[in-house]
């Protein structure tokens, strides 16, 4: 009986507690289909009388969001492409081969996890701008500029360089009697048993990419080049805080996409974290 | 096989160069540019950098801005992670047991943690509206007060920590769901036969066997925390009256709205100086002890 009034009492408490943490996305959608005549009615109607679906469709027109998701589509997907691409390769020197200055290279990258990415902005932004005088594709407001600080991470390294170690020799020592070189057998046997990790991994750089704002705030500069969130950014300043039906409606379709991924793969999420601590 | 090492060697560059150019090119260099460019002063849009020694630091260390914004850097922290951390622990402890629709409730604590903090934060710029918003409305409708929240300096701040408690508990739990599932059950069982009741089996082995992960989160939370930006710029712009802006804000201010690299330069040093103490504070103890022979 106690036993019973107990899973009660934890039920009733857990439900509560994820009420209060959904409510604000509730207040979102809730607003998002009000008229603007609703919007500031008091105290807050939750249904609207009419629901508008029409705020989705003129905030969407109302500033060149299709081009800010093609932008951050663009990038996220490259720097995950390109942090999976060069952190396995490092991965695999630290953690299958042996060399002169391995270790002291391994505490280098070890030491760069030290380093707060807002501290390295002013060199970096500098260094393009630098840059765009050689070649404007490489300066600043291009997707050069969004992506390639974030093409490599130690991070990234470590998570891969863990999972790299716990295949077995065995398996090195017959791909190389089949006469598999160390690339032949990275692409071949080490990626294809890493896959957890690596899928962890692009997971991460891609949710933190296409979640990024302080980068692509300073280094982009023209509606061609804004990352979503900086579109967003953008559309509140634009509007001035007065058109919250729409601004609701562009907070919903930007969040969307990432909550949507995380539904799908909960579990690689969840785990992820709880093995890297990961954030 | 006969080892070879210069072969290996250039094998294993050959296999670093690419990140090793990145993380030179926007990590290592960028560290050592600043730490040089805070010893100058420079206004991009006006000529030249002339050297000025630590000057830079004298007049960082003199700016009532500055103090101001560190200040406010640790009354955010410091106000939003003991009782995240301790809502967290909470939450965990309902979570770590067989329950029906797990990730269901696992999924509403986490996704705002996932949710873009841009998005995040004009859904409560509009729930902290001073005259219609919801959070007016909930302190209403349990007969308080409305309070202007991020209009006056006195009540923008704590509007700013109950974001932040918001959206960082989802991530909080599961690092505490992952350090109960490893505290072994047959110490519960031990204690159990002992005579040990509820809050004493919390009390001598969840928070201690916890240490470690409290400290993880702990050290976690803080960096981060000295870290935060997006809000501040979307939400108040670090006012009123400076009452919000926090370090990297600050450094942002200086930086790129008034252009002052060689100040800003200073800024980022310090915010180095911080995050590598707390690093270093993080690796001597999880290094070490705090873990628990089980």
């Amino acid at each position: 009986m106690k036993k019973h009034t107990e899973s009660l009492l934890v039920y009733a408490l857990l439900v509560v507690g994820a009420m209060v943490m959904l409510l604000p996305y509730a207040w979102m959608v809730s607003t998002s289909l009000k008229a603007q005549s609703e919007v500031f009615s008091y105290p807050p109607q939750w249904i609207p009388s009419t629901p508008m679906w029409q705020n989705y469709v003129e905030a969407w027109k109302a500033a060149p969001f299709p081009r800010y998701f093609v932008n951050s589509l663009f990038v996220a997907g490259l720097v995950t492409l390109g942090d999976l691409t060069t952190g396995s390769l490092a991965a695999f020197a630290f953690g299958r081969m042996r060399f002169p200055g391995r270790d002291a290279l391994f505490t280098l990258y070890l030491a760069s996890l030290m380093i707060p990415h807002q501290m390295t902005i002013i060199p970096s932004f500098l260094l393009l701008r630098n840059l765009s005088d050689i070649d404007p594709a490489l300066g600043l407001d291009t997707y050069f500029a969004l992506a390639a600080p974030f093409m490599a991470s130690a991070f990234g390294v470590f998570m891969l360089r863990q999972s790299f170690m716990r295949i077995p020799n065995e398996l090195e020592d017959a791909a190389t009697l089949d006469g598999c070189g160390r690339l032949g057998f990275l692409t071949r046997v080490v990626l294809p048993l890493a896959q957890p990790s690596l899928a962890a991994l692009a997971l991460f750089a891609f949710q933190g990419n296409w979640n990024s704002y302080l980068w692509p705030l300073i280094v982009t500069n023209s509606d061609e080049m804004r990352t979503v969130q900086i579109g967003l950014r953008y559309f509140v300043g634009q509007e001035g805080g007065s058109q919250w039906g729409l601004l609701m409606a562009a907070a919903v379709f930007v969040s969307l996409p990432m909550i949507a991924l995380y539904l799908f793969v909960q579990k690689t999420f969840t785990q992820g974290i709880a093995n890297t601590g990961f954030k | 096989m006969k080892p070879r090492p210069w072969r290996d060697a250039v094998q294993g560059l050959a296999f670093l160069l690419p990140s090793l150019v990145i993380l030179s090119l926007f990590t290592y260099y960028p560290v050592l540019n600043a730490a040089w460019l805070s010893l100058f002063r420079w206004r991009i849009m006006r000529g030249e950098p002339s050297f000025i020694g630590l000057a830079n630091y004298g007049t960082l260390f003199e700016s009532a801005d500055f103090w101001q914004a560190i200040g406010n850097t640790i009354v955010f922290t410091v106000g939003s992670i003991p009782p995240g951390m301790a809502l967290a622990l909470f939450v965990a402890l309902l979570l770590n047991r067989p329950l029906r629709g797990l990730p269901l409730f696992r999924a509403a604590f986490f996704i705002p943690t996932i949710t873009s903090l841009v998005a995040v934060s004009v859904v409560w710029q509009w729930i902290y509206h001073p005259d219609v918003g919801l959070a007016n409305a909930v302190l209403n409708a349990l007969g308080l007060e409305s309070v202007r929240w991020l209009n006056e300096p006195r009540s923008a701040m704590p509007a700013l920590i109950i974001l932040g408690i918001w959206r960082g508990l989802g991530y909080n739990v599961i690092i505490y769901l992952a350090g109960l599932q490893d505290i072994p059950a047959h110490l519960y069982e031990a204690a159990r036969i002992d005579g040990a009741n509820r809050w004493q089996l919390l009390r001598y082995i969840t928070w201690p066997l916890l240490a470690p992960t409290s400290f993880f989160i702990l050290i976690i939370a803080v960096i981060n925390s000295f870290q935060s930006f997006t809000q501040v710029h979307v939400m108040t712009q670090g006012g009123p009256v400076g009452s919000t802006t926090v370090i990297v804000y600050y450094l942002y201010q200086q930086a790129f709205q008034q252009f002052n690299m060689g100040y800003g330069s200073a800024i980022a040093m310090v915010l180095f100086a911080i995050i590598l103490v707390l690093t270093v504070i993080q690796f001597r103890l999880l290094g070490g002890k705090v873990q628990y022979q089980v």
